[in-house]
């Protein structure tokens, strides 16, 4: 969601965080609040799960909305809102270079070792 | 009057508060000034009228079981069982307990920000020590209103501040908001007889401790908000307030300019409004399931 | 990479259900077309509220008014989590409510009828949320990630509102001579209205091809508007209502429904601003965003006050553990 390098030229950057378009009819009066990336743990022993985005103004405000809106059927255990345009991301376009490709390197995986069946708790 | 019917009055004028201002929020619902506030002030209504809901179940099992309603004068339930929405539905504004604050218009989001302030701090002291009420079922009702009680006032009082502190204009209409309201909240603290028997008795509050609480939660967000706390001559003193009866009713120019008679079913304008819109299928359609 | 190469990994990505995510590369075109959808899915959601909202003061029980509040709601949190997708993809909200407000923008025609009885709560929830679960369930596996997403959630709640909304028929149907003639009015006025939000007949839609090559749109517009006709039309008879369509009625041979003619000038009317209530819904809209614009600029004002000067939070109550 962020500012990366991105090769394509068919996806314009977006405007991120306390702006909105520069020529949008509501600039300068009531404009856009910054945008908010949601994540949210829903119950002890989980991590935190990206739940959507909201709009406010600030920090408190996103977490109270985060409340409203992503945990109304639920006890919402911890919010953490980050405001989008602090987000940095990979390149998705670079993701099979970019990402060790896991499945050369099968020794990192457990069923590439051969141990006898009387070997308990491995 | 009968410890019982101090409890139900006393329990239909928690319900009708938390009734009356989740209605006048719910005014909002598609209105608001941004989706996400719109979300918010739904959640708040939800929340209140679930409280009412409580009480007023409560009020009903307590009429039911006593076959007494409220003292003579006062209204008679229709035939056969008392329910939340006879209670809701049915009654006229004289018999409604609401303070005189709930029922005021919303008028901008200022002022809507303000009444909830107002009302949640109140409802935040007042809860809090209900909880610990003698009457079990009252407090366990507001045990659970307490919860979310302390969200509302967070909530409004961070929106009394970014209004309070936030533009000219946003601080002109909060001032404006507070010289509309003002007036209403001494009312808050001004206890009925049903208040009072409840109070010694301990089932109830006295107000009068509540009141410095909330006066000094007002003055912390209005400083931090940039608004000036009334000082009138009333507000600083001390006395004991005037207990409000049916004959007192509501006493404009006494007090320092408070209103008051809500909580004992002398309104505004407002209510009957509210309740032509709110009771209309009802009467309409006596006697219908929906 | 040339263009083609960038195609074909794309729709290698849609075919094998693998979804795309933002800022992975994507025909422009494709981009376009779901923000526009997203957008204008968004747009119905809100505009939706207003005709419900309409009758929250006077829902005519406590547990009617709390649970339709709660329905609306979720509708305003349905509108939020399609903005929230469709500014993934390079637009913002400012320009999303722009678009809509100005006109140019578009939403689903349902919206523009006007509700007119308690009954007409029921109606909606029945059919005008069965006729969008219809439509969103599939959508569910739309190939863009974050929209799939967002029905996903949209999904789970959709079906508690139409459940609300055959039950408030039910009740009426089961009611006084009154209630039962105010349950026949509502469906009378509500079932065509919700027959066409399924859109033009598939030899009219020209997009509908591209649109289920890309996975956008996972069943044609007349595909979904025959399995809602036949399956309103078992679910109406617990309701001892009639459906206002001399010409529905079971065929043995194709096991399906047939049913009669939509009137698509109607519809096109309705879409283009002249139905009952268009120029109500969007004003109301307008009112609501102009309205609140005092309100967003103090909130700003107000953040960035507090950037300029740092200060312990202040304000507010110790918040309890559970919160």
């Amino acid at each position: 969601m962020s500012e990366t390098n991105n090769n394509s030229s068919e996806l314009p950057t977006p405007p991120l965080g306390g702006g909105g378009v520069p020529n949008s009819p509501f600039r300068g009066r009531g404009g856009d609040w910054p945008l908010w990336e949601i994540f949210i743990r829903s119950k002890q022993g989980l991590d935190h799960k990206h739940a959507g985005s909201l709009h406010a103004a600030d920090a408190q405000m996103a977490i109270e909305n985060a409340r409203d809106v992503y945990t109304r059927r639920m006890e919402g255990v911890s919010i953490w809102v980050v405001e989008s345009k602090y987000i940095h991301a990979s390149n998705p376009d670079e993701a099979s270079s970019f990402f060790d490709p896991a499945n050369d390197k099968v020794y990192r995986h457990p069923t590439f070792y051969d141990l006898p069946d009387e070997l308990k708790h491995m | 009057m009968s410890q019982q019917t101090a409890l139900i009055n006393f329990t239909i004028h928690l319900a009708d508060d938390a009734l009356i201002l989740g209605h006048r929020n719910s005014e909002w619902t598609g209105h608001g000034p941004i989706l996400e506030q719109d979300i918010a002030i739904s959640n708040i209504a939800l929340d209140l009228i679930g409280q009412a809901r409580n009480f007023y179940q409560y009020a009903a099992r307590l009429m039911n079981q006593s076959g007494q309603g409220l003292p003579e004068g006062e209204w008679t339930p229709p035939e056969g069982e008392v329910t939340e929405d006879t209670l809701a539905y049915l009654r006229d504004g004289w018999d409604f307990k609401n303070c005189l604050l709930v029922e005021q218009s919303n008028g901008d989001w200022a002022r809507t920000i303000l009444r909830q302030f107002f009302v949640s701090a109140h409802q935040f002291y007042l809860y809090e020590r209900l909880q610990y009420s003698k009457d079990r079922e009252l407090a366990a009702i507001c045990e659970k209103a307490y919860k979310e009680v302390v969200y509302h006032l967070r909530w409004s009082s961070e929106w009394v501040i970014r209004l309070g502190d936030g533009t000219g204009e946003s601080h002109s209409r909060m001032e404006q908001a507070l010289d509309d309201l003002w007036k209403f909240t001494g009312e808050l603290f001004i206890p009925t007889a049903y208040e009072q028997q409840l109070a010694v008795e301990g089932t109830g509050i006295d107000l009068s401790l509540l009141q410095p609480k909330w006066e000094e939660k007002v003055r912390e967000i209005f400083a931090e908000a940039t608004l000036s706390f009334p000082e009138t001559a009333a507000n600083s003193a001390q006395g004991a307030p005037q207990r409000i009866t049916r004959e007192t009713g509501a006493t404009a120019g006494k007090k320092g300019g408070m209103l008051s008679g809500g909580k004992e079913g002398r309104h505004t304008e407002q209510l009957g409004y509210i309740l032509a819109e709110m009771q209309f299928l009802q009467r309409a359609y006596p006697g219908c399931e929906w | 990479m040339s263009l083609q190469e960038f195609e074909k990994i794309f729709q290698d990505k849609v075919d094998k259900d693998i979804r795309i995510e933002p800022k992975e590369w994507m025909p422009d075109a494709y981009r376009k077309t779901l923000i526009r959808q997203i957008s204008q899915h968004a747009h119905s959601e809100i505009v939706g509220m207003l005709p419900e909202s309409n009758w929250i003061t006077r829902a005519p029980t406590l547990k009617r008014k709390a649970t339709l509040i709660a329905k609306v709601q979720d509708e305003a949190g349905h509108g939020l989590y399609l903005y929230s997708a469709a500014e993934t993809m390079g637009t913002t909200r400012d320009e999303m409510i722009g678009q809509l407000h100005s006109g140019k923008a578009k939403y689903s025609s349902i919206f523009n009828y006007p509700t007119l009885t308690w009954a007409d709560m029921g109606a909606i929830g029945w059919l005008v949320d069965g006729a969008a679960i219809m439509n969103q369930v599939p959508l569910c596996r739309a190939s863009y990630g974050p929209y799939a997403r967002a029905m996903v959630r949209i999904c789970k709640e959709e079906s508690f509102h139409q459940r609300q909304g055959f039950e408030i028929l039910l009740v009426l149907s089961r009611g006084s001579e009154a209630q039962r003639r105010m349950c026949q009015d509502a469906i009378d006025r509500w079932w065509w209205p919700s027959v066409m939000m399924f859109g033009p007949n598939d030899d009219a839609s020209p997009h509908t091809a591209q649109s289920m090559q890309w996975k956008i749109k996972r069943f044609t517009n007349d595909e979904l508007r025959q399995k809602f006709v036949d399956i309103c039309a078992e679910q109406i008879k617990l309701l001892g209502m009639t459906i206002p369509d001399p010409d529905l009625v079971w065929n043995e041979e194709k096991k399906h429904y047939d049913f009669g003619p939509i009137d698509w000038e109607e519809f096109r009317e309705v879409i283009n601003g002249n139905g009952p209530c268009n120029k109500e819904r969007l004003a109301a809209r307008v009112k609501a965003h102009e309205d609140g614009a005092w309100v967003r600029e103090a909130a700003l004002a107000h953040a960035e006050k507090r950037k300029l000067t740092p200060q312990p939070p202040k304000g507010g109550v110790l918040i309890p553990e559970d919160f």
